[in-house]
């Protein structure tokens, strides 16, 4: 009864297991009694409630740091903006009036009149799906050929120059090529794509391959490891936090350049929309344009670090 | 006994920037079956560069290793290592990080002893008995980054042991431990070698633990162009306790013999570095 009574909410499987091994300890010597096994095992259990007796007093320190830094951050820049707005006699329009239209947008995304018209749904669905599209095509390639450019010695020195030379390039150069190419603005705004975020899925899966650390390659050895196990077993786990990294740059790339390839292209994307909001002069919808690509690129960037920490361990994380 | 690794006229020369380095000149040495053989001298020495030869990891430029009267051309699970850093893949757990080098040994049908492949109940059954016998059965489903690093090193074991390799070689095995850990694991190393008869080359710069744990500590003199300088048989009888041994005048006489190779007759190694 008495341990029942003790229970502490963290320990119920620490206690049964010590319950059992004193169980079997007590049946291996047939000496100990039903009423001493119940003694034996309060013991333990009686230290717990006193480490953890009422609560720790609340952490107002930790939540006054992380709480109060980003508002504040928030406010600078709401009122720098609504600052901006008084002196420009409102042809910045004010945060409460964007507010007022992002809501009027926001209360209806996925209108659809015409092809120059769509709600801010379909806009963002729309430039989504072309970085999916380029940034799927440049994983397919980068990815292969950066094992390859990181295991061979050849290659890697065959491919360095080629990706110096053409990794700073911006991307918009390559958007003339495309559209030659490819005689349409969506294939082009998605060849865009590709170029600009293949280079740091190539480098950084080279680099992983690179840094594969000797010691495992040892490993690999002495077991005598077949070549499929070796790359599933030691290759591609060591690699991936650094094609992760990888595959992060190059979503951030690509999610800036979609909107500057969608202003020259046109059609249906966020890119687009804020150029037409330009043409119409409607600033408002400007601004909230800028807000919503901003979250987009947060959160695509929030869950690229999450999957990376995810599959990231001990010695890479160090 | 039979010899059973043969190292004769082995020279080891490695390229660098400043041109060819001798790390190892004129290395003879046997060993026979069954024998616990440890290697010792100041850092640099070539030690590693030796036991990394019997592994096949690195080949020499002159000379033969034999295993068993075969050449050896380079490392196989017949000759398991256990590394200084215990070389454990974060990724798996211990029980996977065991697991790889069984499936590899036994999961198909060997080809020089005839033996047939064995089926997945058995190989986890020997990768859980490797780990029994290291006593990390209720760490088996935990990953290395979870585990402590003596504990990380007895996996370590486990994966070499498991394989039932012919020789086991060890790379200061015991070197990033504490000194009780240390003190623990060698007390288990020589239980399990008592157990499984096996062969040990064993690379240490611990004095004890060479006299400890030895038939036979291999002494090198410093590099570079390093050698055998001295072999010292220790006929200590097994099984060895090392609280009996501390005040046994047969210990304290081999503890002073390699203490006074390495102080007094190879005491020059800074000036030489």
């Amino acid at each position: 009864m008495v341990s029942a009574v003790f229970h502490s909410p963290l320990s119920p499987a620490a206690e049964s297991a010590a319950i059992k091994t004193e169980a079997s300890y007590a049946e291996s010597t047939g000496a100990t009694s039903q009423n001493d096994l119940k003694n034996k095992t309060i013991q333990p259990v009686l230290v717990r409630p006193t480490a953890s007796a009422g609560k720790p007093p609340f952490d107002w320190r930790g939540l006054w740091l992380a709480v109060l830094p980003p508002v504040f951050g928030l406010g600078l820049l709401i009122g720098v903006w609504a600052l901006v707005s008084i002196s420009t006699a409102s042809s910045i329009p004010s945060p409460t009036e964007t507010f007022k239209q992002a809501i009027v947008i926001f209360s209806d995304p996925f209108y659809s009149k015409g092809p120059n018209d769509q709600g801010v749904g379909w806009n963002i669905l729309a430039s989504l799906e072309r970085v999916a599209v380029g940034f799927g095509l440049a994983a397919a390639v980068g990815i292969p050929v950066g094992f390859m450019v990181g295991r061979f010695e050849f290659l890697s020195r065959m491919f360095n120059p080629l990706i110096s030379l053409l990794r700073p390039v911006s991307p918009l150069a390559w958007l003339p090529i495309g559209l030659l190419v490819f005689k349409g603005a969506n294939p082009a705004a998605i060849w865009t794509i590709f170029i600009c975020s293949i280079w740091p899925m190539i480098i950084n899966t080279a680099v992983g391959v690179q840094r594969v650390p000797q010691d495992y390659m040892n490993v690999a050895r002495v077991l005598n490891l077949s070549e499929w196990k070796i790359v599933t077993k030691i290759l591609f786990p060591s690699v991936l936090p650094y094609m992760l990294t990888g595959v992060r740059l190059a979503v951030g790339t690509a999610w800036l350049v979609i909107v500057a390839a969608e202003m020259l292209t046109g059609g249906v994307g966020i890119g687009f929309w804020v150029w037409d909001e330009w043409n119409n002069l409607n600033v408002k919808n400007i601004i909230i344009a800028i807000f919503v690509i901003g979250i987009v690129g947060l959160i695509l960037e929030y869950a690229l670090i999450k999957i990376a920490t995810a599959f990231t361990f001990e010695e890479v994380k160090t | 006994m039979q010899n059973y690794i043969e190292i004769s006229g082995v020279e080891q020369t490695f390229k660098t920037r400043k041109g060819p380095f001798c790390a190892l000149q004129n290395v003879n040495l046997t060993v026979a079956k069954g024998e616990f053989v440890a290697l010792i001298g100041h850092s640099g020495c070539g030690k590693s560069t030796l036991l990394n030869l019997i592994a096949g990891l690195t080949l020499p430029t002159q000379g033969h290793l034999l295993c068993a009267n075969r050449e050896i051309a380079g490392p196989g699970p017949e000759r398991a290592v256990v590394f200084q850093n215990h070389s454990l893949l974060p990724w798996l757990t211990c029980f996977e990080n065991v697991y790889l080098g069984v499936e590899r040994v036994f999961g198909a049908a060997n080809k020089t002893t005839g033996a047939p492949s064995e089926s997945k109940t058995q190989l986890k059954a020997r990768t859980d008995a490797a780990l029994a016998l290291v006593g990390l059965t209720p760490a088996a489903q935990k990953r290395p980054g979870e585990i402590s690093g003596g504990m990380k090193q007895r996996v370590g074991i486990a994966r070499a042991l498991a394989m039932e390799p012919k020789v086991l070689l060890m790379d200061e095995p015991f070197g990033a431990l504490d000194a009780l850990t240390r003190a623990k694991l060698q007390d288990e190393l020589l239980e399990i070698v008592a157990r499984t008869h096996s062969t040990v080359v064993m690379v240490t710069h611990d004095v004890d633990e060479a006299v400890l744990l030895s038939d036979k500590i291999v002494m090198m003199t410093n590099g570079p162009s390093a050698t055998i300088g001295e072999v010292l048989s220790v006929e200590l009888p097994r099984p060895r306790n090392r609280v009996a041994l501390a005040d046994s005048a047969q210990y304290l006489h081999y503890r002073k013999a390699v203490i006074d190779f390495l102080y007094t007759r190879q005491a020059h190694v800074e000036k030489a570095a």
